[in-house]
C-alpha cells in the first residue's frame, strides 16, 4: 500500500456547527400560534431569566444534515470495520435491539412516570435483573450505577457499608497491578488506600505477594479487586484461593466485569467465591458504545451484601384477590447506600440488552463467549506465525481468554519502531487499531480483542496487515513512524494536545 | 537526547532513577535516559514540596507522558532541599536531558551509606538487556 498523497477529507478543515452559523437562518418556521402570545417575562421571575439569549447557531436544515453527515463520515466506527480495541469489547451490535429499544412504549417512556403505568417496562428491569443474577451466579442485582467505573465505586461503597454494619472500619483495597485505571482511581474516590498486588510468571495474581500484603494487617483488608480473565486476557487459575485468602481475612472480592465476554454460560463470579460483581451492558450485552450512547454498569452481589443495595431496588410483588403480580419501586430498604443516580438508569440500555440476552439465549451466551476465546486465540497463533512472532510477541505465552497482549519491545529495538506507529499505521489499512500501552507492565504493549462477531477473513486480514507493516519497516520504518495517511486528520499532536487543551471555543 | 546514555559519574537504581552526589551527604536525582524513553513525550512533572522527606525505594514524585503517569522512587533517603522549576512549564527537558536539565530533586541526604549499594551503570545497562 502506498500513502496516499493527500486524502480527500485532509483537505478541508473540520469546522463546528457554530462556524457554519449565519444570523437569521432557520431550519424550520413555526406558524403563526393562532392565540396572543405571553411575554415570558410574565411566565418565569425575572432572577431565573437569562441576561442575553443563549448563542445557539443558526443554520439551515440541509447545511445542519451536512455537517453531521460529513462528521459521522470522518469518523471510524464498528460498522465501517474491523474495532479489535482490547478491553472494550467492541462487538456487533445486533440491530434486532435498535428495533426494540424504538418501540414507542419503550423510547418514548418519562423517567417520572408513576410505577403503576409503567409496568411493563418494570417487569423489562425485573427480568433484566434476574437473567443478569443468573448469569452472575450471584441472589441480587442493581441496575442502577451506570457505567463500569460508577459500578466499581458503588461496589466499594456496599463494602464500606457491609463492614460498618459488622461494626468494623478498614481501610485498604488490594488491587494486581495489571487492574484496570478505574479500579485504584475508585478506590480512591471511595476514601481507601490502594495496595498494588504483584503479578506471577503466568500473568496471574502472585500469591505470595497476596499473602504477604494480606498478612500486614489482615483487620485492615477492606476489599480485593480482581479481573478475571486480567487485562493480559488469562484466567486466574488461583482465584478459589485467591478467594479464601480474602474471606478469611474478613475482606470482600469485588469482580470487575469488563471481561465478562470470555466466561459468560463456562463459569460465573459467584461460583468463584466473588461478592459484588458490575457487568458493562455496553460491552458483553452489545449496547453501542465507544461515544455511540450511553452505558450501564449493573452490579451482582452476594447474600450478604444485598441489603445494602442502592435504592430504589425493582421488586415484583405477587397479586392477591385474583390479581396477578405487580412491579414496584421499593424505597424501604433501611440499610441502602441510597441512590446512586437520578432516576431508574439508561432504560433503553437495559432493553437492548434484556433483547440479547433472550435472543441468544443461554446456549447462544455460552457460544458467543466461547467464540470469542476462540478468535482470539486463532489470532494470536496467526500472528505468531509471521513477523510478528519475533517482532511483536506474545507477554505471557499461554492460551489467552478473548483478549491477549503483545510486546512490541523487539519491534521497537530491532526497527525503531514505536507501538504507536504500528497502530497509526494499521489505520491506513482500513483498522481501528488495538488498545495500546496497557497494562502498564508490558513494555509496549499491543492488546488486541477480536470479539466473536467478527469472521475468519478479518482476523486474516488485520494478521495480514501486521504482516505487511513489519516487513515494509524492515526496509523503510519512516513510512510508519508518519503514518496514518489516508485518515481526515494526520498525527496528532498529543503532547501540545495534553499540555495546551483547547476545550471551548470562542463565540461570537 | 536520541541515543541511550548511561553516564559513568552517576549511580542508578533498578526503577530507573539515578543520584549525583554533590558532597558528602548532598545529591541530585533524576530519571535515567531508559525511563523517559519508556514514557515517552512527558507533559507534567508534580514535584514533592521543598522539605519533604524522601524515603528510599518509595514513591516521590509522578510524571505524566502521553502514554502514562508513574511514580517517580526514591533511590536514596533525604529531605528534599530544592525541585526544578523549569519543569514545571517545560516538563520536556525531563526527556531532552534526563541528566541535566531535566533534573528533579536536590536532596539533603539522611543515609549517604546508602549510596554505595546502587549500581553502577554498567550494571544499571546489564539490567536492562535482561
Amino acid at each position: 500500500m502506498t500513502p496516499l498523497a493527500e486524502a480527500p477529507m485532509q483537505r478541508e478543515r473540520a469546522t463546528t456547527i457554530y462556524e457554519k452559523s449565519k444570523a437569521g437562518r432557520r431550519a424550520a418556521v413555526l406558524p403563526d400560534a393562532g392565540v396572543p402570545e405571553t411575554p415570558i417575562e410574565d411566565l418565569i421571575p425575572a432572577n431565573l431569566l437569562r441576561a442575553e439569549p443563549p448563542n445557539l447557531p443558526e443554520v439551515a436544515e440541509p447545511e445542519i444534515v451536512r455537517h453531521y453527515n460529513r462528521l459521522s463520515r470522518r469518523n471510524f466506527d464498528l460498522d465501517s470495520g474491523f474495532y479489535p480495541l482490547g478491553s472494550c469489547t467492541m462487538k456487533h451490535n445486533p440491530r434486532l435491539n435498535e428495533r426494540v429499544a424504538a418501540l414507542p412504549g419503550h423510547a418514548r417512556l418519562h423517567p417520572a412516570q408513576d410505577p403503576r403505568r409503567a409496568q411493563g417496562a418494570l417487569e423489562l428491569m425485573y427480568l433484566l435483573q434476574a437473567s443478569l443474577a443468573e448469569i452472575c451466579g450471584l441472589p441480587s442485582v442493581s441496575l442502577q450505577p451506570s457505567a463500569g467505573s460508577h459500578g466499581e465505586l458503588a461496589g466499594l461503597l456496599l463494602t464500606r457499608a457491609y463492614h460498618a454494619d459488622r461494626g468494623e472500619v478498614r481501610t485498604k483495597v488490594l488491587a494486581p497491578d495489571t487492574s484496570h485505571g478505574t479500579n485504584p482511581a475508585s478506590v480512591t474516590m471511595a476514601g481507601y488506600e490502594v495496595v498494588k498486588v504483584a503479578t506471577n510468571q503466568r500473568g496471574g495474581v502472585d500469591m505470595d505477594d497476596l499473602r504477604a500484603k494480606i498478612e500486614e494487617d489482615p483487620s485492615q483488608i477492606a476489599c480485593l479487586m480482581l479481573t478475571n480473565p486480567n487485562t493480559l486476557g488469562l484466567f486466574d487459575e488461583n482465584i478459589e484461593e485467591i478467594a479464601g485468602l480474602i474471606h478469611s481475612a474478613g475482606g470482600t472480592l469485588y469482580y470487575d466485569g469488563a471481561n465478562l465476554n470470555a466466561i459468560m454460560g463456562r463459569t460465573r463470579p459467584g461460583d468463584m467465591g466473588f461478592d459484588i460483581v458490575h457487568l458493562n451492558l455496553h460491552k458483553s450485552f452489545s449496547q453501542p458504545h465507544g461515544g455511540g450512547g450511553p452505558g450501564a454498569g449493573p452490579i451482582a452481589v452476594s447474600e450478604r451484601i444485598e441489603p445494602f443495595l442502592p435504592r430504589p431496588q425493582v421488586v415484583r410483588r405477587e397479586g392477591a384477590g385474583g390479581h396477578g403480580p405487580r412491579f414496584d419501586l421499593d424505597f424501604d430498604r433501611p440499610k441502602s447506600i441510597g441512590r446512586l443516580r437520578g432516576f431508574q438508569g439508561n432504560f433503553g440500555v437495559f432493553v437492548r440488552s434484556y433483547a440479547y440476552i433472550l435472543s441468544l439465549g443461554a446456549d447462544g451466551l455460552t457460544e458467543a463467549s466461547e467464540t470469542a476465546v476462540l478468535n482470539a486465540n486463532y489470532l494470536k497463533a496467526r500472528l505468531a506465525a509471521g513477523r510478528a512472532g519475533e517482532r511483536l510477541p506474545i507477554a505471557f505465552d499461554r492460551h489467552c481468554m478473548h483478549e491477549f497482549v503483545l510486546s512490541g519491545r523487539p519491534m521497537k529495538k530491532e526497527l525503531g519502531l514505536a507501538t504507536l506507529d504500528l497502530a497509526k499505521r494499521l489505520l491506513d489499512f482500513g483498522f481501528h487499531p488495538p488498545t495500546v500501552y496497557f497494562p502498564l507492565l508490558v513494555d509496549e504493549a499491543l492488546m488486541v480483542e477480536p470479539t466473536e462477531t467478527e469472521t475468519k477473513e478479518s482476523l486474516d486480514a488485520f494478521a495480514d496487515a501486521v504482516e505487511e507493516i513489519l516487513a515494509e519497516a524492515e526496509t523503510d520504518p519512516e513510512v510508519a513512524k508518519n503514518a496514518p495517511y489516508s485518515t481526515p486528520v494526520r498525527r496528532l499532536d498529543e503532547v501540545r494536545a495534553t499540555r495546551k487543551p483547547v476545550v471551548r471555543q470562542p463565540l461570537g | 537526547m536520541a541515543e541511550a546514555n548511561y553516564p559513568d559519574d552517576l549511580r542508578y537504581h533498578d526503577q530507573h532513577d539515578w543520584v549525583r552526589l554533590d558532597g558528602d551527604d548532598a545529591a541530585v536525582f533524576g530519571i535515567t535516559w531508559y525511563a523517559q524513553d519508556t514514557l515517552g513525550e512527558v507533559v507534567f512533572y508534580e514535584p514533592p514540596e521543598v522539605g519533604a522527606t524522601l524515603t528510599k525505594d518509595q514513591p516521590y514524585a509522578e510524571v505524566e507522558s502521553v502514554k502514562a503517569v508513574s511514580d517517580v522512587i526514591a533511590p536514596m533517603s533525604g529531605e528534599v532541599t530544592e525541585v526544578n522549576d523549569v519543569l514545571s512549564d517545560s516538563p520536556e527537558k525531563i526527556n531532552e536531558g534526563p541528566y541535566d536539565e531535566g533534573w528533579l530533586v536536590k536532596v539533603k541526604l539522611s543515609s549517604p551509606q546508602e549510596y554505595e549499594a546502587l549500581l553502577t551503570a554498567a550494571e544499571y545497562q546489564k539490567l536492562l538487556d535482561r
